[in-house]
């Protein structure tokens, strides 16, 4: 057994050759906050809500692989409020209105927002002009709510295993597209796996909304996170 | 020389509205109205929404009565996907009207006992500082308590039906997301007193009784303050029951002769007109058998107890007896009979809720269903302020293209103006001056209406009062301020 020793926070910790921070963290019962992140899917790095330190240096956890020895520093104050400053630019980038929001108390976005007791951002509402776009026959694309985190890039594929959705355009105007061919043959299924990929409510399953009732919701009674917080304390 | 008064905010009622009266020369009404000065642009919002999200999107309209809302267009989608308005399971349509009628009953004992209740007790002349909430609260500390339990009861059936207090999301179309659990159904039945269901029912009776003494010894002021003729509009049951949550539509004039005969509500446009005036941004409904002039029509409990033709409640019905006694079987046309056809129904809403909550369908596993899919949904239903209209159209990819809202308080923008001219010619009128009790009257006129203005704020007690006074050539004159 050729395992790697390092520390998250001051803990001992053990990984396998060749996982990532982010992985190991998990095997070890660690919360590393994350958005962009999907279980099965292929780290993008693109949120950087899993920056942690290592040394000096700032880096991705869900990309990083553990080294022999690290010091990795997570829930520490600065990082903790960089974080909640990504959230509340995410905020401030959309037009994320959780009162009407079908995925609000299942959406990761808001829940991250609730563990930083986001109030009010401390940056200036964009109010970008986006629309609602239909994908094929079961889904719909709320380009407001987008906060492009790529899950769908990386895991909304045909049958046949080609990718549906991409991102277009730079900087500011960069955004989710699909294309129509392809998105006109997801199935209901298929278009409910892409509903529940997404992190917040920018991809709809048509027609099931606010089927669960309030207090059944996912993080109505577990906050984010606390499946690894509860098991370390 | 001519002279305009403006009083601005009116208080005390849901949001906020402005009055303004021009007196001539010799000091004459000319002409009074009563301007809605919020303009929420909800219809034009919607656009694109996906059509499921209305019956929570549309809710924010109002913080008051967002039940009524949520219902209304839940019943609009019902129709949407395949299954409205009469094919819900049993379980869903009795969950729906336990939120329907536990917002009644809240909405109607804020309506009385907080801001009602101080004009009755303590009179339009009073000193303001005592006229409000907390006024009856030192002074009649049972009813001030009772009205915050009974409104704290209501609100925990929204809670228990809904999800939420304000702003649930319990109704979706085609029925409901939650049954309702026995521990939550024993929670109403089996609590302690106060808080439970037959506690209710009987402080509702009381206040109906408190009502009825209180108009014996005050027949000029309850009989005759701001009455007028008009016609009156709400759903009824198919049967001719009172009834909030469905029905078909029934109108009825100030002989009480049936203009509406119990259509079918989906219909409504062949019924009922819009008309736009240029000094307001609430339209001003009419019925279009009658016209622009002669089709306007009152909504809200004293209407819902004129097309009525019985109330499916014991204790209700006895009420309803003696009420309709009072005008001898004809429609009642006082506009502060309103309060004592508001008790009544605040009686009869703690009632149904009993028979609901002793009823097992509630318990039913069965929540959802649908048809086959539409492109086009309407729903009424009668909201603690009156008749309440949802309209949309979707296109093939299920988002709202169009979306038509009456609020029950436009249905009463009419009214409110008339009611408001009986006060400027009755008693504001060749006065020397405006005193601060004729300008409360003005406001308890329009308060007889409950009107849900802007809606969100929530105006209880003692707002700012602005009395503006303008000559010929719109010159302010005079402003006072309390
Ligand atoms: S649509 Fe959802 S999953 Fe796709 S990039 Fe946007 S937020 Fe991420």
């Amino acid at each position: 057994m050729n395992k790697i020793k390092f520390t998250i926070d001051g803990k001992e910790c053990f990984a396998e050759p060749g996982q990532t921070i982010m992985e190991a963290a998990k095997a070890n019962g660690v919360y590393i906050p994350a958005l962009c992140r999907y279980e099965g899917l292929k780290p993008a790095g693109s949120c950087r809500v899993c920056t942690v330190r290592v040394g000096r240096g700032h880096m991705a956890a869900c990309t990083q692989p553990v080294a022999e020895g690290m010091v990795v520093e997570n829930i520490v104050p600065d990082l903790e409020d960089m974080r909640k400053s990504l959230i509340e630019m995410l905020f401030v980038e959309g037009n994320h209105l959780c009162p009407t929001c079908q995925k609000s108390g299942n959406c990761e976005l808001q829940a991250l927002a609730y563990r930083y007791q986001m109030l009010v951002p401390r940056f200036p509402y964009q109010f970008p002009v986006r629309q609602v776009e239909p994908v094929g026959p079961h889904l719909l694309l709320e380009q407001n709510r987008c906060i492009q985190c790529l899950r769908c890039v990386r895991g909304v594929k045909t049958t046949d295993g080609k990718a549906v959705f991409g991102s277009v355009k730079r900087s500011g105007k960069k955004k989710i597209a699909f294309d129509r061919d392809l998105a006109a043959g997801l199935s209901a299924d298929a278009a409910k796996k892409a509903m529940d990929q997404c992190p917040v409510g920018a991809l709809l399953k048509k027609e099931i909304g606010f089927m669960v009732p309030i207090g059944k919701r996912k993080f109505d009674q577990k906050p984010i996170g606390s499946e690894f917080e509860d098991k370390r304390s | 020389m001519a002279r305009k008064i403006t009083i601005e905010p009116v208080t005390r009622i849901e949001g906020h509205g402005k009055v303004t009266i021009r007196l001539d020369d010799s000091g004459r009404v000319v002409q009074s109205r009563f301007h809605i000065v919020e303009f929420r642009g909800f219809e034009r919002f919607v656009q694109g929404r996906p059509y499921w999200e209305m019956p929570v999107l549309v809710e924010r309209l109002c913080g008051i009565c967002p039940v009524s809302h949520h219902l209304a267009a839940a019943k609009a989608a019902d129709v949407i996907v395949g299954v409205g308005p009469d094919g819900l399971t049993p379980t869903a349509e009795k969950m729906r009207r336990l939120m329907h009628y536990g917002q009644m009953f809240q909405s109607h004992a804020l309506h009385f006992f907080h801001l009602a209740s101080p004009d009755l007790l303590f009179g339009a002349d009073a000193d303001p500082a005592i006229r409000n909430v907390i006024g009856v609260a030192l002074k009649h500390k049972d009813l001030a308590v009772q009205g915050v339990l009974m409104r704290k009861f209501g609100q925990e059936i929204i809670l228990a039906t809904a999800g939420k207090k304000i702003h649930g999301t319990g109704a979706i179309p085609g029925g409901i997301n939650k049954n309702l659990s026995l521990e939550e159904r024993d929670s109403f039945l089996k609590a302690p007193d106060p808080m439970n269901v037959d506690k209710m029912i009987g402080w509702a009776q009381g206040a109906v009784d408190f009502f009825k003494d209180f108009h014996q010894k005050n027949k000029d002021l309850i009989d005759g303050f701001a009455a007028f003729p008009s016609n009156h509009l709400s759903l009824v049951r198919k049967d001719g029951g009172l009834d909030f949550y469905h029905g078909v539509l029934r109108a009825v004039d100030a002989d009480g002769k049936k203009i509406l005969n119990d259509v079918d509500y989906r219909n409504y446009l062949d019924y009922v007109g819009e008309e736009v005036k240029s000094w307001s941004y609430m339209k001003f409904p009419y019925l279009r058998s009658l016209g622009k002039t002669d089709g306007w029509y009152r909504v809200g409990p004293l209407a819902r107890l004129n097309t009525s033709d019985f109330i499916p409640t014991p204790l209700a019905q006895k009420e309803f007896e003696v009420y309709k006694a009072y005008t001898k079987g004809k429609p009642n046309n006082m506009t502060l009979h309103s309060h004592w056809a508001r008790l009544i129904e605040l009686l009869h809403s703690g009632e149904v809720i009993k028979e609901l909550l002793l009823d097992p369908d509630l318990q039913g596993e069965a929540l959802l269903k649908k048809g086959r899919k539409a492109h086009e949904g309407v729903g009424l239903v009668e909201a603690p302020r009156g008749t309440l209209f949802h309209h949309y159209r979707i296109n093939g990819d299920d988002q709202v293209t169009m979306a038509n809202l009456i609020v029950s308080t436009t249905n009463n923008n009419e009214p409110m103006n008339r009611a408001v001219h009986w006060v400027a010619k009755n008693i504001l009128e060749k006065k020397p001056e405006i005193t601060e009790g004729m300008l409360n009257r003005v406001e308890i006129a329009i308060r007889a209406y409950d009107p849900c203005l802007s809606c969100a704020t929530h105006a209880l007690g003692k707002m700012p009062l602005e009395v503006e006074l303008y000559d010929s050539r719109g010159r302010l004159l005079d402003c006072k301020k309390k």
